[in-house]
């Protein structure tokens, strides 16, 4: 007997019913197999697949091309009827848990005091009740590079999926970099006048003098995690023990020029894997990247020019610049509710200059590598996690994309956020359908 | 008392007879000389209530200074003359003026005399300056809302009317000398602080007591836009002092009635008295200029405007104020460009304006727009006379030069009859140099200022240059040649090998090298006196093996100076002036043109709707035609094949092109102040926003208060001046703000002082506002104008519209009560992320909305946002526009209008007209933007894709007809900027390999205003991190 139920994507849709955000639950376990059919595979890692058909299983994917047979047993397939199937998209920094309202200093637990603080970690506060988590989903982002701020050496990030009832459950790959934010390497004007005139310090060497101490802490640590016993535990060499076996990456932020070089030095003269976070001006030294295989998670696109002769769109062919250059890199974007526009900064990439499943590598395949979870996740790849979206159009273009089913790690997720319920609510006020 | 060294005991009959003598012996007392001088100075001018210790010496000194080449004005010079002057002034000029017999006679030959200079803005003698606040307090300080001075002065801090630089000043003799040694006599001096800065005292640079060198005490009156030492808060913007000024003219206007509400109130009193001065205003750049003269047009006062060094860069502007301008000559340092990256933080404006400042005087010049030459702003007077060179080397005209520092400061002082020219009965006030006055070479020798000498250089006096026989008592005779300037000698013997000579007063000292290698030397030690006429120099020595000599030097041959032996200078080559002057600027303007745009997919916004393979015509700046297969004519034809064509974007909530402060957030209430005083068209965010396809941007004051200022509608004319860029014939707007920025919610715990602190304190702003501009409107003719009710009188006449800052459902309900009860209509909520709960009742009033596509979560009033906000509030009825607050935005607003279609399932071309036709519903401006209809402003976008598109990508943006952006242009102006910077880059190392003074290579720093000062809203911008304060 034939069981396989096959879904019109359009019709389950308008079974959503309205449930107040308290009651959007995070989906169980996936049980049984499903099949999407008659898709427009993204693979993400530029391949695409006309007519394709995806399976997972248990929560793996277990099968993606453009022949799949889907076994005639107890199965859900899914006729998406054309709609484009994309790997999970990944928020490559953020502070989205670690926020709520950005202007209410209770809810804000990114950004802790001190200047060296490498054994915090961010991970222990993500709060997976944030109302903003639901609104991303929606938008096809189903992991996020949760980001501790404050300070020069910051803490530890994790990676998070996007649906599940605590930090634990979220937690996708724990303290997996430590994060050092570098201070400016600009000069700058004295504040108090006279543009010329430079102040009576100098802000590039008080900076250097930051950067040093770091790399002077760094050190200490490499010696400290080389003796097996000590007398007395220091907890900040302790959490960057992982940098020297390379089970973490140092991430550095960093934009300038100035300020990436000094980042690549920090790779060579400790051997450790160095990750730049930002990365504006990346593309002019696009050389030395490459030399030292220094990733980048490039800060968002969607920015205004450093200084005012940049071409206009410098920042939106930088993408271009980096593919070209061979520079791996994946693009990123501010902040926490703004992730739902992470899609776009790919977008305005591929009109600049990338195609479009270049854009889109950049936000998955690309940000998997760089985060260190592609072996799990960031394609549509047999054995990998089902991290799948599924939008009526183009992902990367607000013109054309809808999300209509989102899966993670085989679960279907819920599409329910805050802000479709409280459209319903005003729609029923004034009659709209 | 000493007695005067240049006449002790020598009558003045010997005088005459010995005076060659007496010079040089004057230049051989070097090291008294100055204090000497002083003295003698100042027994002429005894004072006659001063009691004398000791034994009176009265006396009248006469000076005549003969053979010399006398500049009496720039346009006037006496070859071989004398100038004579008596007990501080000139008596007679003239080649044959008649020496009289108690003149002390000085031998000019060869020298040359010119008046000394004026400096009309100085703050010689002026108290310290005070130090300087920035924001009026520091940060976090609770607002200070009224003055601190004590006494029956006004409410403003920063108005100073009342000071009177006389009753301050005190001579300072090492600023006078400073100055003296730049060639000055007199300047106007005045204390350089706050916005009315009271008036300026002109005087002499004697060293004096100051009861002598205060030549007139109350000259002129001064102003500016800066609030100097006021630690008041208001105001805190451009735009909030020049408001100020404009309320304080008004103000003072019905003092003169003695208002008996007003008492007696001195600063207004002042500014009354000051009005018949010379209306002075330190306006410190070019823009600033205009803002100033827009001022003075309105209360019909012409200022003198000091001007700030970027006045070059828009001069037919300049001339039309018809101002007389006072010009610094502080040239910004070359930058220490060497590291390419930080080379890289230096705008091309900055190497420019480095490149040109040092042309701003001759173009003046060149426009022929009257000026004086000021110190001011000079980091050391020293650098004056170097300067000043320089501007005669890039155009300047010596003539000019010499009025701009007699002449032209004197009769603008009134002051012509007593200084700024040699001619009899004025102030002996004059310099002698060794040639003409501003040649590189020339040096000044002395300066007199009312008849006092001031020596500011011995050497070289006396020309010594020449050969010379110098007779040895052992070994015969030495011809040697002395060489080099009069100030710095040089002496070689006859076998041009060089030896040393060295002359202090009277006394010299040589040595002569008989050996090329120096091996050999006679040493030669002297005097040199001077006997009828004839320069004689003995002494002793040692010859070449140390045994003792004696010697004597005659002149055998004098010095005859070679013709043009003067290297000639190069011409200064610089680069061209672009408009506006920023990297992206234009080298001249572009000009409309027709032109018709053929076979696009053309977005009307009209009932036809979205036409496929449809033309445009464009003609003088207006849509001609819409259709199909027109007709060309003369007009520049443009495939649109595979393109979209739109009406331009319109940006409703713009802070882009606004200059110093976006907020006057200083009161609860200002509508005063207007953007329209501050508009900033060098803002290369123009430019960018040209690239996203945006025309017109509606320019708004912040949310930092209740009723904020007035708005001011622009079109993104890249390259016009501010009163170009405005939109012409448009109904004024206003900014309201409501929530928690008026509240001061965000704004940290010690601004807990400024009414309103809650949602229900707004409203009593509000009704309070309304009340008074009720009141005011009834009172009578001779009510005190006040700029504030005004506009809000005009609010409730249906002449001013208002943009109302508003997130939550309760807020927006609330004005739309108020407005029901006091009369006034809200045009356009903006923001109004709660819009949607309310859409029915702000149907009701008849108000719009513009909003923002999908922000939330920012603060605690925008956690109810969504970005269904815009689809809801369209389909309950009401014009939805989608705007940017935010320069970055601003260049996609057409794919933030697309997030419509995205959340909430709008059409696609009413998405497309939330960004073009509805907010120029909003603004009162449909009629003549916003769709492409025949008659319309020709404000049109080329799009490469479809224009809700994340691909799409304006591909030429049009204003009025005129391309403005143009993305094969733009390559072309990219490369432009990367040669020029490339040039200019080689120029600043070329002057760092000379050794000139390097800056630091700091970048400029850009003004990027939003009404949000909360990040989470915002794209974080690099500049951000340097510029945290």
């Amino acid at each position: 007997m034939q069981k396989t139920f096959i879904y019109i994507l359009g019709l389950s849709l308008c079974s959503t019913a309205l449930r107040a955000q308290e009651t959007v639950y995070p989906a169980k376990p996936q049980q049984g197999l499903v099949f999407l059919k008659n898709a427009t595979i993204h693979v993400g890692n530029g391949q695409v697949i006309q007519n394709g058909t995806i399976g997972f299983n248990n929560g793996k994917i277990m099968a993606v091309g453009a022949n799949v047979a889907i076994p005639a047993d107890d199965v859900k397939v899914f006729d998406v009827n054309g709609q484009h199937v994309y790997p999970g998209l990944i928020a490559p920094e953020s502070n989205l848990g670690l926020t709520e309202v950005e202007s209410v200093r209770a809810t804000n637990d990114y950004e802790e005091v001190g200047e060296i603080n490498p054994s915090v970690r961010s991970i222990v506060s993500y709060n997976t009740d944030s109302k903003v988590i639901a609104t991303l989903r929606t938008n096809g982002i189903l992991l996020a590079h949760v980001v501790p701020q404050g300070g020069l050496v910051t803490g530890s990030s994790s990676v998070v999926q996007l649906d599940a009832w605590n930090w634990e459950d979220a937690a996708y790959k724990t303290d997996n970099g430590i994060h050092f934010f570098m201070p400016r390497l600009m000069p700058r004007a004295n504040p108090f006048g006279g543009a010329a005139a430079g102040p009576a310090t100098d802000a590039v060497k008080e900076a250097m003098e930051k950067v040093a101490s770091v790399k002077s802490f760094l050190r200490a640590a490499q010696a400290y995690n080389t003796a097996a016993q000590h007398a007395e535990v220091n907890l900040k060499y302790a959490a960057v023990k992982g940098l020297f076996d390379k089970s973490q990456k140092l991430f550095i932020h960093a934009d300038l020029v100035k300020e990436l070089i000094v980042a690549a030095d920090f790779a060579k003269e400790l051997d450790i894997d160095v990750v730049i976070v930002g990365g504006t001006d990346a593309w002019m030294i696009t050389d030395v990247l490459k030399k030292y295989n220094i990733p980048v998670i490039l800060s968002q696109p969607h920015s205004l020019p450093v200084m005012a002769d940049d071409d206009v769109d410098q920042p939106y062919k930088t993408p271009a610049q980096l593919q070209k250059a061979g520079v791996l890199f994946c693009i990123s974007n501010e902040g926490f509710w703004q992730q739902r526009n992470l899609p776009f900064n790919a977008g305005t990439a591929g009109a600049y200059g990338m195609t479009k499943e270049e854009a889109l590598s950049s936000v998955t395949l690309n940000a998997a590598k760089i985060l260190g979870i592609d072996d799990k996740t960031g394609s549509l790849e047999v054995g990998k996690d089902a991290n799948i979206v599924v939008s009526t159009g183009d992902i990367l273009d607000m013109k054309s994309s809808v999300i209509t089913r989102a899966y993670i790690q085989g679960r279907e997720v819920s599409l329910e956020d805050k802000h479709k319920q409280l459209y319903e609510r005003y729609k029923y006020k004034y009659d709209l359908k | 008392m000493k007695s005067n060294p240049l006449t002790a005991g020598i009558t003045p009959a010997q005088g005459k007879k010995h005076r060659r003598f007496l010079i040089t012996r004057l230049r051989y007392r070097s090291v008294f000389g100055v204090v000497g001088c002083l003295l003698a100075g100042f027994a002429a001018n005894a004072q006659q209530t001063w009691p004398v210790n000791g034994v009176a010496e009265p006396r009248e000194s006469c000076y005549a200074f003969t053979h010399a080449t006398i500049v009496r004005d720039a346009q006037n010079t006496l070859k071989d003359a004398t100038l004579v002057i008596r007990d501080g002034k000139i008596t007679a000029v003239g080649a044959g003026a008649a020496i009289p017999k108690d003149a002390v006679v000085i031998d000019c030959k060869g020298k040359f005399i010119y008046p000394s200079f004026v400096d009309i803005y100085s703050d010689y003698g002026m108290p310290a300056a005070q130090p300087r606040t920035f924001g009026g307090r520091g940060g976090g300080a609770a607002p200070q809302m009224l003055s601190n001075t004590k006494g029956p002065y006004g409410w403003n801090q920063a108005i100073k009317s009342e000071v009177n630089a006389v009753q301050v000043f005190s001579a300072d003799e090492s600023k006078a000398k400073s100055l003296r040694e730049q060639g000055f006599g007199v300047v106007l001096s005045h204390q350089q602080d706050g916005i009315a800065r009271g008036t300026g005292v002109l005087v002499s640079l004697a060293s004096e007591r100051e009861n002598m060198t205060i030549l007139r005490e109350k000259v002129s009156a001064h102003y500016s836009f800066e609030k100097g030492s006021s630690t008041q808060d208001y105001p805190s913007s451009l735009m909030g002092s020049i408001a100020l000024l404009r309320q304080q003219y008004l103000d003072a206007q019905w003092y003169k009635g003695n208002p008996a509400k007003e008492g007696v109130n001195l600063s207004l009193q002042s500014w009354n008295d000051n009005q018949g001065l010379l209306q002075v205003f330190d306006a410190g750049d070019k823009w600033n200029v205009l803002r100033a003269d827009k001022i003075g047009d309105e209360f019909g006062v012409q200022y003198v405007i000091k001007a700030g060094g970027n006045e070059y860069q828009r001069i037919p502007e300049m001339a039309a104020t018809k101002a007389t301008f006072i010009l610094p000559l502080n040239y910004p340092q070359a930058m220490d460009v060497e590291d390419p990256n930080d080379a890289r933080f230096v705008a091309l404006a900055d190497m420019k304006h480095w490149e040109l400042t040092p042309t701003e005087a001759g173009s003046f010049e060149k426009a022929n727009i009257p000026f004086c030459l000021t110190t001011a702003e000079l980091k050391d007077t020293k650098s004056f006379l170097a300067n000043l060179r320089k501007a005669i080397e890039y155009g300047l005209s010596e003539e000019k030069a010499l009025d701009a520092l007699t002449k032209t400061p004197a009769t603008l002082l009134k002051a012509y009859d007593r200084i700024g020219s040699l001619d009899a009965g004025k102030l002996a006030n004059f310099i002698i140099t060794s040639g003409p006055v501003f040649q590189e070479n020339t040096v000044f020798f002395q300066n007199w200022v009312q008849g006092n000498r001031y020596v500011l250089k011995n050497e070289g006096w006396q020309d010594l240059r020449g050969s010379y026989t110098i007779t040895l008592s052992n070994a015969g005779s030495v011809p040697v040649e002395i060489k080099g300037t009069p100030a710095s000698l040089s002496l070689v013997n006859k076998d041009t090998i060089p030896g040393k000579i060295d002359v202090e007063g009277q006394l010299v000292k040589i040595v002569i090298n008989t050996k090329k290698d120096n091996s050999q030397q006679i040493r030669l030690s002297g005097v040199i006196s001077q006997q009828a006429g004839v320069s004689k120099w003995s002494g002793s020595g040692t010859d070449e093996k140390g045994q003792p000599l004696t010697w004597e030097a005659v002149l055998s041959k004098p010095f005859v100076a070679k013709a043009d032996s003067a290297k000639k200078k190069e011409t200064p080559q610089y680069g061209k002036i672009y408009f506006p002057f920023s990297g992206y600027g234009y080298e001249t303007l572009p000009t409309q043109q027709d032109v018709l745009i053929r076979n696009a997919t053309v977005w009307t916004n009209e009932k036809e709707g979205k036409l496929e393979g449809a033309d445009v015509l464009v003609r003088n700046g207006k849509i001609a035609q819409v259709g199909k297969n027109l007709a060309a004519g003369n007009a520049k034809v443009i495939d649109g094949t595979g393109k979209h064509l739109t009406p331009g974007i319109l940006d409703e909530h713009s802070h882009i092109a606004i200059s110093r402060g976006v907020n006057e957030g200083t009161q609860s209430v200002t509508s005063e102040v207007r953007i329209a005083d501050v508009v900033n068209p060098d803002d290369v965010n123009i430019y960018r926003q040209l690239s996203g396809g945006v025309t017109s941007s509606h320019l708004l004051h912040g949310s930092a208060n209740t009723i904020g200022g007035q708005s001011q509608l622009i079109k993104l004319r890249w390259g016009a001046n501010a009163e170009d860029l405005k939109f012409k014939n448009w109904d004024g707007f206003i900014k309201f703000a409501l929530g928690e920025n008026v509240k001061q919610s965000n704004w940290g715990d010690r601004q807990r002082v400024r009414f309103p602190q809650t949602r229900m304190g707004v409203e009593q702003v509000l009704a309070d506002a309304f009340t008074r501009a009720k009141d005011y409107e009834k009172a009578g003719p001779n009510k005190r104008r006040d700029l504030e009710l005004d506009a809000l009188v005009e609010i409730l006449n249906k002449k001013r519209f208002i943009t109302c800052h508003s997130y939550v459902q309760s807020e927006i309900n609330m004005l739309l009560k108020a407005g029901d009860k006091y009369g006034f209509q809200v045009s356009t909520f903006t923001h109004i992320l709660e819009g949607y709960k309310v859409a029915d009742k702000m149907k009701a009033h008849g108000a719009g909305a513009s909003t923002f596509a999908d922000w939330w979560a920012y603060k605690m009033e925008v956690v109810d946002a969504i970005p269904q906000n815009a689809t809801i509030m369209q389909r309950v009825g009401l014009t939805v526009a989608i705007n940017s607050d935010d320069a970055e935005m601003a260049r996609r607003l057409n794919q933030e209008a697309a997030k419509s279609v995205k959340y909430g399932g709008m059409q696609e071309e009413d998405a497309l007209k939330m960004v073009t036709l509805n907010p120029a519903t909003l603004l009162h401006v449909s009629d003549r933007i916003g769709s492409i209809k025949t008659g319309k402003d020709a404000d049109l976008v080329l799009w490469s894709d479809h224009p809700l598109s994340i691909y799409a990508k304006a591909e030429k943006t049009m204003v009025d007809g005129t391309i403005y952006f143009d993305r094969d242009q733009d390559l072309q102006l990219r490369k432009r900027i990367s040669e020029e910077r490339n040039r200019l880059i080689g120029k600043m190392l070329g002057e760092k390999k000379k050794g000139a003074p390097m800056g630091r290579p700091v970048p400029s720093r850009e003004e990027i205003y939003h009404c949000e000062d909360l990040q989470a809203g915002h794209q974080h911008h690099i500049m951000d991190d340097v510029y945290q304060q």
